[in-house]
């Protein structure tokens, strides 16, 4: 009888260095399983940067690196260069891409980059223990905003995804949540798309996954699954932005 | 094959880089280094390499941390505050042992400074600009041929130490044109070679995941980090005692010392002929490895000297080296200028004699 669920050889086999409840433990899985059933663990290399997820490296079975905050799309631009036939991936978060890093992320996807990032949004700096981002939410309540962010001291939350579709050479851009089964599936198919865009050298390949983190926000697991349906599909829409007409 | 040709600094120095193996170049233009990438965007992509225009300096370290930890060779190139701006990666890359090779084509500062030649990223060269316990190797060439033989050198040896190597340069030899013998093409490294050559590179570990790597610097466990930092200095311990590298001139019997480096040395000797036909016998110590610091050489200085004058286009960043080298032994002297100013030779002779005879009396 063949299973119908196994581990990935993608995923190391240990305990990963999550919050109970965090949604890093789904978006590892997807790729990883992604890179597993296109027979690509072997061919991929990874870089993960500063963040809860810079010692992803400990969990996803491919050959990665770390790398200072934000750097990792330039880091992964210069391993592209040694490397044209890999598959080369960022995994950030929001802190890091979406803050101290817009520099490096912008000019990735502005050069086209045959590299695809996976982008971590739940709203919140998670290592140095819930600080804003520049994605939280209005109102929502941080350590260094703990009457609830206001617009007019902090500017309203980047839509990072809409931002970099306005970039021509960036041509696959989706937005993914962590929340529910139905959506979990739709993101693997956007993990999938991204390496699909990045084989067939289309360009720069994006995908941001509304991810929790109940520690930092001070909620149950529970609960946070529902939090990222109510406040922040709401603001941050979900769907394609932008894909080219080579990938389904 | 060796060949001789007229070329100006920047662009020799391009080419010795490629020479010496390095295929992966990422610059961002700052003035006077704009030459480098200028000439790498033409020639690099020649020999199988890639040239890149970073969004930033920042941007243009972590690029060539990426290629190096990949297992290619690159090659960085930028100006005192582009330097500066560099200091995160370089500290990055000592902890993460990647090799790189780090062009320094210094200007005046503080702050945005000036354009002109300056020597005042001494400090931060030497010192480590960056975060952490860590060391980079530093040579300072005095002449475009010895800059083009150290960067070709720097290649290799940054593989060897697995760390960035630093070639401290100015603006006068990045602008200024000599005839230079170039070297020979080093043997080109097969891309399916870079695993038996770096083992430890990033380059996706193929059929067995036994062979997996990472490329890493964070160590959150105290003792794993300590532990970390104490091998890095065995390293550096033995870096210390292999890279010394300086060239001594007429310290049996002179009455001044001299200690300048780069350009400023070569004025020095200059000035040291000037003050012969004065009949004033002046010696130099020229560090070429600012890091590690010559320091051995100043035994050699003889009780004939009455002085030790350190000449820097700096305000004596380097002293404090020369006071390490020299003890108690002997008086020290700073001759400077900064700013961008250039020390002429006759400058520097009639200060250095001014000096040496108010000790007289």
């Amino acid at each position: 009888m063949e299973p119908v669920y196994t581990y990935t050889k993608g995923m190391v086999r240990t305990e990963t260095s999550y919050c109970p409840g965090c949604t890093h433990g789904i978006s590892h899985r997807l790729i990883m399983e992604t890179l597993d059933e296109m027979g690509k663990l072997g061919e991929t290399i990874g870089v993960a940067p500063i963040g809860c997820s810079v010692q992803a490296h400990k969990f996803m079975n491919v050959d990665m690196c770390e790398s200072a905050h934000g750097r990792a799309p330039a880091v992964a631009t210069g391993i592209r260069r040694v490397h044209p036939d890999k598959l080369v991936f960022t995994y950030q978060g929001d802190g890091d891409l979406a803050s101290i890093g817009t520099n490096e992320i912008i000019h990735m996807a502005s050069r086209g980059e045959r590299i695809s990032t996976f982008f971590i949004n739940n709203g919140i700096y998670g290592m140095t223990g819930g600080q804003m981002a520049p994605t939280t939410l209005i109102g929502q309540r941080t350590t260094t905003s703990t009457a609830g962010r206001m617009e007019e001291q902090t500017g309203a939350p980047m839509r990072v995804c809409e931002l970099l579709a306005t970039l021509p050479r960036a041509v696959y851009i989706e937005r993914v949540a962590l929340d529910t089964p139905a959506n979990i599936n739709r993101a693997k198919r956007a993990v999938r798309r991204a390496f699909e865009v990045q084989e067939k050298g289309l360009g720069f390949s994006f995908v941001e996954f509304l991810s929790t983190c109940p520690t930092n926000w001070g909620v149950t697991p529970v609960d946070a699954m529902k939090w990222v349906g109510e406040k922040m599909i709401p603001y941050y829409p979900l769907g394609v932005f932008k894909k080219p007409e080579e990938v389904r | 094959m060796s060949e001789k040709v007229l070329m100006k600094g920047n662009e020799a120095f391009s080419e010795a880089a490629i020479r010496g193996g390095s295929r992966y170049y990422f610059g961002y233009p700052i003035t006077p280094q704009n030459e480098i990438p200028e000439y790498m965007s033409q020639e690099i992509p020649k020999y199988g390499g890639a040239f890149l225009q970073a969004e930033s300096e920042l941007g243009a370290i972590n690029m060539a941390y990426g290629a190096a930890a990949a297992g290619g060779r690159a090659f960085i190139s930028s100006s005192s505050p582009g330097i500066a701006l560099m200091q995160e990666g370089i500290s990055f890359m000592c902890s993460a042992e990647v090799p790189l090779v780090i062009l320094n084509v210094s200007r005046g500062g503080p702050g945005i400074g000036g354009i002109h030649p300056g020597q005042a990223d001494y400090n931060q060269a030497t010192r480590g600009g960056g975060n952490g316990d860590y060391k980079v190797p530093v040579f300072a060439p005095s002449s475009i041929q010895e800059a083009v033989d150290l960067i070709y050198e720097a290649v290799e040896l940054a593989d060897y130490w697995q760390n960035p190597i630093m070639i401290f340069a100015d603006g006068i030899l990045a602008q200024m044109m000599e005839p230079v013998i170039l070297p020979e093409f080093k043997p080109e490294i097969k891309y399916e070679d870079i695993k038996k050559l770096k083992p430890w590179a990033i380059t996706g570990y193929g059929d067995d995941d036994a062979n997996r790597v990472t490329v890493k610097s964070l160590r959150m466990q105290p003792e794993d980090l300590e532990q970390h930092v104490d091998y890095l200095f065995e390293k550096y311990a033995k870096a210390e005692k292999e890279l010394v590298r300086v060239e001594t001139l007429g310290l049996e019997d002179a009455e001044i010392v001299f200690v300048a480096f780069g350009t400023t040395a070569r004025i020095t000797k200059e000035a040291i002929e000037l003050l012969a036909e004065e009949g004033i016998k002046a010696g130099l110590i020229r560090p070429i490895s600012l890091w590690p610091f010559p320091y051995n050489a100043f035994d050699q200085i003889s009780d004939k000297t009455k002085v030790v004058i350190s000449a820097e286009m700096s305000m004596g960043q380097m002293m404090q080296d020369v006071k390490i080298g020299i003890g108690k032994r002997f008086p020290i002297e700073l001759i400077n200028r900064t700013g961008g100013i250039i020390p002429t030779s006759l400058e520097i002779a009639q200060r250095a004699s001014e000096i040496l005879r108010t000790i007289n009396n």
